[in-house]
């Protein structure tokens, strides 16, 4: 399969870029790995006139975490991301995302920012952005903006960033005492998308309550989701597996799941109200025994 | 569109060439280096028959666009034997039986390389997990993961002989040639 014809620029650097997109406004699409966009451009669902390729743009992989938040940088990979040291240690549900995504090449290549923009709706990273309440910083001509992973993903293949604006870093809060997560998938094979996917995250206050959530959803929608239902159960409730239970049936009810190859709607439905219990009792696992 | 010019070394040796942006990597090694070593499987990105090394990190070159490897260090099967000498992986592959009808070897053999750069004693589930991008049609996985453990050095010789021995119909014993295992 051979992509329709496009110019190619790679820009030295993230001002160029922004004036390219400025003046080619809505004909250009970006590079980042290539392993979202390659495909779509050789089945030719994507024909855009130009790709902006921002390999050789500096800065945009770093891994930090601040005082609030862990910082990772767009361009950062899969893989660096699974294999960082913060990640591993600190955000181990974070390095299940990274490590669980594609197969070895496409960690190798693929990165955060280039998943997330692309928002494929069975897409594992969109999950835990909601999840966790991360915030997507996004950069235009006119400067930075920051929006909230929950208005991020607006339909399929779709979402808030505009033609004009690079996303260059994703913002997780930086994970507090009692605080853990989880990631549960199922795939049908190695390196299939999701038929379901749950990210889900606890905050334990010291008398082993949950006193905050966040249940992020992926595969059985137009674009992956918060359970906001989800979140509702959980609200001051003992994390026990009666509470777990009602939370994936929340789940599930919220979820808008279409029959395919990969299974009728009842199924679809009745996993992610399995898979949302299984990544809660990870998430308490690791909410007890994390003092950080 | 216009012409992009490319400098890529390939296995040691620059090599340049004009491209269209839109021309895959894998085209370009195949059809425009010669190299057809280089598999394309299912031009799809799921079956890893096209693995190469682009700057030491393996990647699916229907994947890829030849421009993108612009300035890049290629590493394809060809580049792997030493003169007549095979690479630890290619003579792995032969003494295990690691093949059968051959498609998916070049690639296999390239992630395998990558794997064992990254980890040089992979336990057998690490090795089956580092080539979960790469299919194998013959289902010969059995054979491919004993390649890679030889090719580490984790595998005596005698282990590789699937079946000692067997009754023949006139019940006498006999046994099987041991593969000569590293």
């Amino acid at each position: 399969m051979i992509p329709a014809s496009f110019d190619y620029v790679r820009p030295a650097d993230l001002d160029a870029v922004l004036n390219v997109l400025a003046e080619r406004e809505g004909e250009a699409k970006i590079l980042s790995g290539g392993y979202s966009l390659l495909p779509l451009l050789k089945l030719r669902l994507a024909q855009p006139a130009l790709l902006v390729d921002l390999r050789d743009v500096a800065g945009l992989d770093g891994i930090t975490e601040t005082d609030d938040e862990l910082r990772i940088g767009a361009r950062a990979t899969h893989r660096q991301i699974h294999e960082n040291e913060t990640i591993s240690r600190r955000y181990p549900s974070v390095a299940d995302v990274a490590g669980g995504i594609g197969d070895p090449q496409v960690r190798n290549w693929g990165t955060i920012g280039g998943s997330v923009a692309h928002a494929d709706p069975a897409s594992d990273w969109p999950a835990m952005l909601l999840g966790a309440n991360a915030h997507l910083v996004c950069r235009g001509g006119s400067g930075e903006r920051v929006i909230a992973a929950r208005e991020f993903f607006l339909d399929t293949f779709t979402t808030a960033l505009a033609p004009t604006e690079v996303l260059t870093e994703i913002r997780i809060p930086r994970r507090g005492k009692g605080t853990g997560g989880g990631y549960t998938k199922l795939e049908r094979r190695a390196g299939d998308f999701a038929t379901a996917g749950v990210y889900a995250v606890l905050r334990l206050s010291d008398d082993g309550r949950i006193v905050g959530s966040g249940v992020g959803v992926t595969g059985v929608a137009e674009t992956p989701f918060a359970a906001t239902d989800a979140e509702a159960a959980l609200k001051d409730a003992a994390p026990t597996e009666e509470s777990f239970r009602a939370a994936g049936a929340a789940a599930a009810a919220q979820s808008r799941p279409s029959a395919d190859v990969r299974g009728p709607v009842d199924y679809k439905r009745a996993m992610v109200a399995e898979l949302t219990v299984r990544s809660l009792r990870t998430a308490v696992e690791r909410a007890l025994s994390w003092r950080g | 569109m216009t012409a992009q010019h490319v400098t890529i070394t390939v296995n040691g040796e620059a090599r340049e060439a004009d491209v269209e942006p839109r021309l895959l990597l894998v085209h370009l090694l195949r059809d425009g280096f010669g190299l057809t070593g280089t598999h394309i499987g299912c031009d799809t990105s799921n079956c890893g028959a096209c693995t190469v090394h682009v700057n030491g990190q393996s990647a699916k070159s229907c994947t890829m666009l030849a421009v993108q490897a612009d300035g890049a260090e290629v590493r394809t099967i060809e580049g792997m034997v030493d003169g007549a000498t095979l690479h630890p992986l290619q003579q792995a592959f032969w003494d295990q039986h690691g093949l059968q009808c051959g498609f998916c070897t070049p690639g296999m053999i390239m992630q395998a390389a990558w794997l064992l750069d990254q980890n040089p004693k992979p336990s057998e589930a690490e090795i089956r997990h580092g080539i979960s991008g790469n299919l194998c049609r013959c289902t010969g996985y059995v054979n491919i993961v004993k390649a890679i453990q030889q090719a580490s050095g984790q595998l005596e010789t005698g282990e590789a002989a699937p079946i000692v021995a067997a009754e023949t119909t006139e019940g006498q014993a006999v046994s099987a040639e041991p593969a000569a295992a590293g």
